[in-house]
This record gives structure tokens, sequence and C-alpha cells, in this order.
């Protein structure tokens, strides 16, 4: 863990508001994407020199397009209901972080040009011209927002602060005011198919390994197909989790669960990448772009179902935008959800007792589970209201004898974000995730000293690294945090282990 | 941005990466330990010349799972996981030691 140049904030057993304290955070700015990066997205390469006719134009568009947009940025009251919902507020204490607060920043332009009063008598509904001071407090603001949607689910008008962000950054990118680690990320999905970059010999040399790996430990030869025709899923997967720790041992897990079930499966090199930073920068253009190359693999292999790893905000994509960015899926077997998540797989095999768990492999430790925002607010699991936390709970519960969930007011639609979601998963914002953080460590904190809970499993790639990085800035071991399908990997019995 | 090598200014990028991969010499290793207060052990250049032969070979950096398992192999099995990589690379092994072997950094959900 690196030296931090900032004050760790102090946990404690319930997560309170704070006084407030302007401008703690005005300092926090991630870098600028670079030409190389913004240029495969469309984006002009850096700052236009009629920024400030050209950002109202683009407002002006989006208002058009999103009817969403324009509601959200009408209706608020000023109640305060969303003012401590927020974990970057929370765990900062500036009132820009505060889900009004942050709307405000794009609301008072959209007022002085976009409504009667803001035009002709501004000072009386705060509103304000479009300055380069303005901008730049849209960059570092707009990037303090990880677009969980918490604050929606207590907003009396379900003004969505996430469809705010977005739209800031659809401006600031129309403007060539993009931000490096999401475009950069995006940039390297067009050109080698993921995130990480992985090209596909590398991904031959991750999988073969892993291959030997559950060999040695299992003896049993399970297999990681990449690129397989015929096969009948397609596993569409985070690249994290070809790559980083705790996220492999879940992607170990997927194979072990195909492989007892019986279910042929493929990996795509072309549709290496779950993840879709289309949807953090509000851009469906890219967001679409990325996802053809899901579609185009499906095609191609010949696949009959499309399956998602665990990652949160590609679910998000997946289950609800999916079938319109790049469907009709009308190729695919219509007797499987289209597309369907891992957990829903595995789960139904435990149902219908075609897997065989053993909790007792992992009686060595106590489990709690943390909601990933995207899949608790965006999405659902299953066929009932509510899958999305109950699946989740029932696949670790069929793997593990000791579970504990956190306070009612941190799970489910509750939930905090890990402080890393949204595009802001990067070292330059390290203050902003360590803090952004506070929430759901007080929560861990409070189940580890009551209940000797040991791990927390998550079912995000984001979460999954975002923890691994700020847990021991809190005391805590990075090695905490676990994939669900690590758990399943522990417990499930395969034919030879017999 | 630059860093001093042998009298010679490299580029880097905000983050202190090497812009050029072709600029790195061993003395680059040794210039961003320098800046890190962290001093360059044999055990350090075991993982740094395997950074480097794996990117020759793949154009990535190893996934930390490839890593930890040829350092296994190589230096023992105690020695194999992310643990003792974390010991030796404290900011992080895939990111500060792919800095030091002058390999991009890696991006994405990591």
């Amino acid at each position: 863990m690196a030296k931090p140049d900032f004050e760790i904030p102090e946990l404690k057993a319930d997560t309170e508001a704070p006084a407030v304290q302007e401008g703690t955070m005005s300092h926090s700015s991630p870098f600028i994407a670079k030409p190389e990066h913004q240029r495969p997205l469309s984006y002009p390469g850096e700052l236009v020199e009629d920024w400030h006719d050209r950002a109202i134009a683009k407002m002006s568009d989006l208002l058009g397009k999103y009817r969403s947009f324009r509601v959200y940025l009408d209706s608020c009251v000023k109640c305060g209901a969303c003012t401590d919902k927020c974990h970057y507020f929370l765990g900062t204490s500036d009132p820009n972080n505060m889900p009004v607060g942050r709307q405000d920043l794009l609301r008072k332009v959209y007022r002085r040009y976009f409504t009667l009063v803001g035009k002709y008598l501004p000072g009386l509904v705060g509103a304000q011209n479009l300055t380069r001071e303005v901008l730049d407090e849209w960059y570092s603001y707009y990037h303090q927002c990880s677009q969980c949607r918490r604050c929606s689910v207590f907003c009396p008008y379900g003004i969505d602060t996430s469809e705010i962000s977005m739209a800031a950054r659809e401006i600031l990118n129309d403007i060539g005011m993009g931000q490096k680690y999401c475009n950069e990320i995006i940039a390297k999905v067009f050109k080698i198919g993921n995130n990480l970059g992985l090209p596909e010999p590398a991904l031959v040399d991750t999988l073969e390994g892993l291959e030997e790996d559950v060999f040695e430990d299992e003896g049993v030869e399970v297999k990681y197909p990449l690129d397989e025709k015929g096969a009948d899923v397609l596993l569409v997967t985070p690249s994290a989790d070809f790559f980083a720790e705790p996220h492999v041992d879940g992607l170990i897990g997927y194979g072990k669960v195909f492989h007892e079930a019986g279910i042929s499966w493929t990996l795509s090199s072309h549709a290496s990448e779950a993840a879709n930073f289309g949807l953090f920068i509000g851009s469906y253009e890219n967001m679409r772009n990325v996802s053809m190359r899901i579609r185009e693999a499906a095609q191609e292999l010949g696949v009959k179902r499309i399956v998602f790893g665990e990652c949160g905000h590609a679910w998000r994509v997946a289950y609800s935008f999916l079938n319109t960015l790049a469907g009709p899926f009308d190729f695919l077997d219509p007797k499987y959800p289209i597309p369907q998540h891992i957990l829903e797989v595995t789960h139904d095999l435990i149902k219908r007792d075609a897997i065989k768990l053993d909790p007792s492999a992992n009686d060595d430790i106590i489990v709690t589970f943390h909601d990933s925002c995207n899949i608790a607010r965006a999405t659902r699991m299953g066929d009932m209201p509510g899958g999305q936390f109950v699946i989740p709970r029932e696949v670790i519960k069929a793997a593990v004898n000791n579970f504990v969930d956190m306070a009612p007011e941190t799970i489910h639609d509750a939930t905090f974000c890990c402080g890393g979601g949204g595009g802001l998963l990067t070292d330059d914002l390290i203050e902003l995730r360590v803090k952004g953080a506070v929430p759901r460590m007080n929560a861990l904190k409070h189940v580890i000293e009551e209940y000797g809970v040991t791990h927390m499993a998550a079912i995000c790639a984001i979460c999954k690294s975002q923890f691994t990085k700020v847990l021991p800035y809190y005391g805590m071991g990075m090695d905490m945090i676990v994939s669900v399908h690590q758990l399943v990997s522990n417990a499930i019995v395969l034919e030879a282990k017999q | 941005m630059t860093i001093e090598v042998n009298g010679k200014s490299l580029e880097v990028d905000e983050e202190g990466y090497l812009a050029n991969l072709n600029d790195w010499e061993p003395n680059v290793a040794d210039a961003m330990s320098k800046e890190d207060d962290l001093e360059l052990t044999n055990d350090h250049w075991e993982i740094i010349n395997f950074l480097r032969e794996y990117y020759e070979e793949y154009q990535i950096a190893p996934a930390v799972r490839v890593l930890t398992k040829a350092v296994g192999k190589k230096l023992g099995k105690d020695k194999g996981n992310s643990k003792y990589l974390y010991e030796l690379f404290p900011y992080g092994p895939g990111k500060q030691a792919c800095r030091y072997a002058g390999l991009p950094k890696p991006t994405g959900c990591v």
C-alpha cells in the first residue's frame, strides 16, 4: 500500500452525516484523456476553441433526446432527502458531493440557457453562465459520482443523479475534455477486444495455465475453452477475471460449474470483455459499439446462449439494454433468458440438483455479501422481484455454512457503492476511492466485530479490485474480498473427487 | 514529464510510466525505485526480468496468477503468491513492477 497524502477517515459503528465542509474535494480531478484516447471514440482530441457554444448545443441535443434529463433538471424541490445518501458526501463532507449539490452544478447552467426565468432573471433562480470555472467544476465533481443510483432510491421524485453525471460527461467528451481512464479503456476494447488489452495469445496462455492448475488441484480435466465454434454457451466476462485476484478464482468457478453440469461453453477473444465503459461516459454510440462485439462473437461462434460473468455494470447494460443495443437475438435459443447471468445458471443447477455443493469445504470462513450497485438498482435476476438480492445469497448459502448479512440500510437496494464504480477505479482518484468506501467499511467492520466475518463476497470486477485496494487503508486484509464463484469453486463436488 | 537516467531525460506519463518502451534500460528501474525509496535486490530483478520476457512474447503484462505461478516454479512454492509480490512491491506488483520494467500500466477493472 502506498503512503497516503490525505487523512484516512476513522471508521464508526454507524455511518452518520458529517457537518458540511465546502471545497474539501475541489482539488480532485482525474487525468484528462489524450488525443489518442479521444479520437477512436469520435471525440475531439483536446478542448475545442468554441467549447462554450458547443457544450450548450450538446446540452440542447441531450435535452431533446432524453426526456428524463430535462425532467430531472426541472423537478428538484430541494427537499433534502438525498443529502446524506451519497457515499462520497458521507466520506468527504463536500456539499458538491450531495446528490442535489452535484445536480445543481449542471442545473444552474441549464436554467441560464434553457429556462425563461433563468434567461432574464438569472439571480432569482441561481442560474449561471457556463464559464471555464464551471467547466472545471463539472469535470471534477462529475468524476466524483460513481453513478450508483443510491440517491435516486430516496428521492421522492426519482431523480437519477447518475443520468445527470452521464450527460455531463458526454458534454465534456464532446468538447474534447474526456477522462483518460475511461476513454483509454474503451479505445482498447475497439482495438483489442477487452479493457486490459489482453491479446489472443495471452488469453490462450492464461487459460491453459488455469486448466493445468485445476487439474493439479482437483485431478479433473476442467476446460476453459476459447473461440470454440458450436459451443452452446458464450460466456462474456470482465477481462479482470483473466488477470486479477480474486477475480480469476471466480472464473475458475464458472468453468467448474459448466464442466460438472455438462454444458458446452466457450469464451471469445473478440468479445473478451463484459464491461462496457460506454455506459459510464453516457455515450449511446460507444456503448453500442462495445456491445456489438458480443453479438458478432455469438454469431461467429454459433452459440445458443449468452451468459455474463460477475460484473456489475455489464449486467446492467446486458439486462437493460443489450436487446435494443445489439439485438434482435433471434438466433439464440429462446428457451433461455437472453442474456443470462452466471448466477442464474448456477442457482438453477443447484435447485435442480444438477450440481452438488459441499458447503463444509468453506467451513473455515464466515462470509458476508456486498450487493453491487448496478446489479442491485438497475437489474434483476431470475423471474421474481428482488431476485438480484435473493439469487446471489442463495448460491452463497449453498456454498458456505456461515453467512451473515450486513446492516439492512447498507444492503439490497440501499447498498452502498464500493467507492470505485462508474469509471472512477483509477489511481489518480485514490483519495476519493478511499473516502467513498467509508459507509461500506463501517458496515463491514461491524459484522467483523459482531459476528467474526472473515470474508466479503462480491459479484463485480470493479468492487473486487476497489476493495482489494482500499481494505488495507482501513487495516483490513486485501484477501478478505472473494468472488461468489470462488466460494462455489471451493464447494462444488467434481465427479472425480467423489 | 521526464525521468533522469544516466544523464538522459526520458519521457514518462502522468503516472510515471515510460512513454516509449524502447527507452528502457536497467538504470530506468533503478532510477524509478530510488524515487519510491525502494532498493532493488535480486528478488526484485527476478520479477522485473520475467515481466519483460513475458511482455516481449505477449505484448501485455502477465496475469497475476501467471506471474505467481512462474515465480513459484522458479523460486520455490512459498514465494509463488501475491503476498510475496506485495512484500517486494508495496504499491502493487501489477503496477509498480510493471512501471520499473518499462511496461505500460495495466488498465481496466484491476
